[in-house]
């Protein structure tokens, strides 16, 4: 009566439905197992190879492919970057050296100047110090001169109060004595 | 079940299943004294393992397979 | 007291068992093939449970495999890295296998993985039917692996495949026996090959069907169900696994048909 759901009954299926023996060893099944087997692992087979392996191989490449090209142009940047920085080292030492002629050539120029306002400085005080000397030396005859006309007359004035005569060239010769002492 | 000596048999060959544990935890056991003591080798030899255990498996599924053919095909 | 529900199987059990007071419930019954839309006989071409389920198997693989991979972005969405994560899994295993050569017979080994592990997990949805678990299945899978590498060993190598057997590195007079074994080994692959999928995946169903059964005696059914969720983690472990170990045990044949000597 069951045999309506439990389909074929035979020499492997009781009349309950339950398995008479392994169903493993029933060998009315094989041809059945096997022919759908085949036609699976061909379907399979047919599937994997057109359209899934080779998917998945191109992924997979394409995966490879793609983490490769990143790498060299994470390399291709890092030499640029290492350039990047010696082209501004280089940058840097010629600025410095060009600032470090400017101020030589600066500081050469002021010394010059230095040295010329010196000069001129030195000349013109040796011209003033020439033209003291030369006044205080006048002044100074001027100053004899004058010291030996009052000697003179005070020692005729002095000669004449005491009482003498004045003799004019002893006195002269005197004072002039006196003033070589 | 009224027993008779088919059935008798079934159990005797699932001894067979016992003696295959015992292969079976022989492999993995000596595999891990051999992975403990040289833990760099080990990855490469797992295959092996399985294979070392599949082959002592297949044995006790042998014993299994004559139990059963005993229970329901005798 | 004829069970109406036909796939069901853990009610029916449940069924069973209440209304037996015993546990009357056949662990087998899950892996019953019947067909989709009624009728008594299973021809080979009959679409059955099994056509239901591969099909499904095949939607997942194309779901995982095509579908998430559409928009092809650079950075991956989650499914997107699962397939790709499948991709790389398997190619790598193959590759250090079996070196550069082997990396041509690539689809063919990732679709043995995809679909092994696709019909295992679909296996563990609650009632669904597991194609894997009938060795009607795994033995052409395995068939199919043992054939190609034959012929392979034999095209690519000539009579020199038969070195495979001769063991070099031997003592002389040892040499024949071991041939002789090695021999035998090399025919029982596909047999155990297909026998450790099918009977890993068989086991762990039928022993959650049988904990199934105690579920409905009300004095240990915690422990029961405690158990179901502690076999249906680990199945869940074996399922990925044990199409781990096919595909891995796959590479291994191909690669003593690419490179036979010892």
């Amino acid at each position: 009566m069951a045999t309506e759901t439990t389909g074929a009954v035979g020499t492997c299926v009781d009349s309950h439905g339950s398995a008479i023996g392994m169903p493993q060893l029933c060998f009315d099944w094989f041809p059945n197992q096997i022919f759908w087997l085949v036609v699976t692992l061909v379907v399979v087979f047919l599937v994997l190879s057109r359209v899934a392996l080779p998917r998945i191989a191109a992924i997979l490449a394409e995966r490879k492919g793609t983490i490769t090209n990143d790498l060299a142009a994470a390399e291709d940047l890092k030499a640029k970057a290492v350039e990047a920085e010696e082209a501004y080292n280089k940058a840097l030492a010629d600025a410095r050296a060009e600032a470090q002629r400017i101020a030589s050539e600066a500081r050469a120029e002021i010394q010059a100047d230095l040295d010329d306002a010196i000069a001129k400085a030195d000349a013109e005080i040796a011209a003033k110090a020439a033209e003291s000397e030369k006044a205080i030396a006048e002044i100074r005859a001027g100053a004899l001169e004058s010291i030996k006309l009052v000697a003179k007359d005070t020692a005729t004035e002095l000669v004449t109060a005491l009482g003498g005569k004045a003799d004019a060239d002893a006195i002269a010769g005197a004072v002039d004595a006196r003033m070589k002492g | 079940m009224e027993g008779d000596l088919a059935h008798i048999g079934a159990g005797l060959a699932a001894i067979g299943s016992g003696a295959a544990a015992i292969g079976v935890g022989n492999v993995a056991g000596n595999f891990l004294a051999g992975a403990l003591r040289n833990p760099s080798a080990a990855a490469s030899q797992t295959a092996t393992l399985f294979i070392g255990i599949a082959f002592a498996e297949a044995l006790g599924i042998f014993a299994f397979l004559v139990s059963l053919l005993l229970m329901f095909a005798v | 007291m004829a069970s109406e529900t036909t796939a069901a199987h853990g009610a029916e059990g449940a069924e069973h068992a209440a209304e037996g007071g015993s546990l009357v419930f056949h662990p087998m019954d899950q892996f019953i093939v019947k067909p989709l839309f009624g009728g008594d006989t299973i021809a080979w071409y009959t679409p059955t449970n099994v056509t239901l389920w591969m099909a499904l198997a095949i939607l997942a693989i194309i779901g995982l495999l095509v579908l998430s991979t559409s928009k092809r972005a650079i950075v991956p969405t989650r499914m997107q890295s699962i397939a790709e994560l499948a991709y790389g899994f398997i190619y790598k295993m193959l590759e250090d296998i079996c070196g550069k050569e082997g990396v041509k017979y690539f689809p063919y080994v990732m679709t043995l993985f995809m679909f092994i592990v696709t019909a295992n997990f679909l296996g563990l949805l609650p009632m669904s039917f597991t194609t894997t678990s009938h060795f009607a299945v795994t033995v052409v899978l395995a068939l199919a692996v043992f054939l190609t590498v034959t012929v392979l060993g034999f095209v690519k190598n000539g009579a020199g495949f038969l070195s495979l057997f001769w063991v070099s590195s031997a003592p002389l007079a040892l040499r024949p026996i071991l041939a002789i074994i090695e021999l035998i080994s090399y025919f029982v692959r596909p047999v155990s090959h297909s026998i450790r999928l099918a009977g890993n995946v068989m086991a762990g169903h039928a022993v959650i069907k049988v904990f199934a059964g105690f579920a409905a005696v009300a004095a240990i059914s915690p422990v029961s169900v405690l158990a179901i969720t502690a076999m249906y983690g680990l199945e869940v472990l074996v399922a990925f696994i044990q199409a781990y170990v096919f595909t891995i045990l796959t590479c291994v044949y191909l690669k003593d048909a690419l490179h036979p000597h010892h």
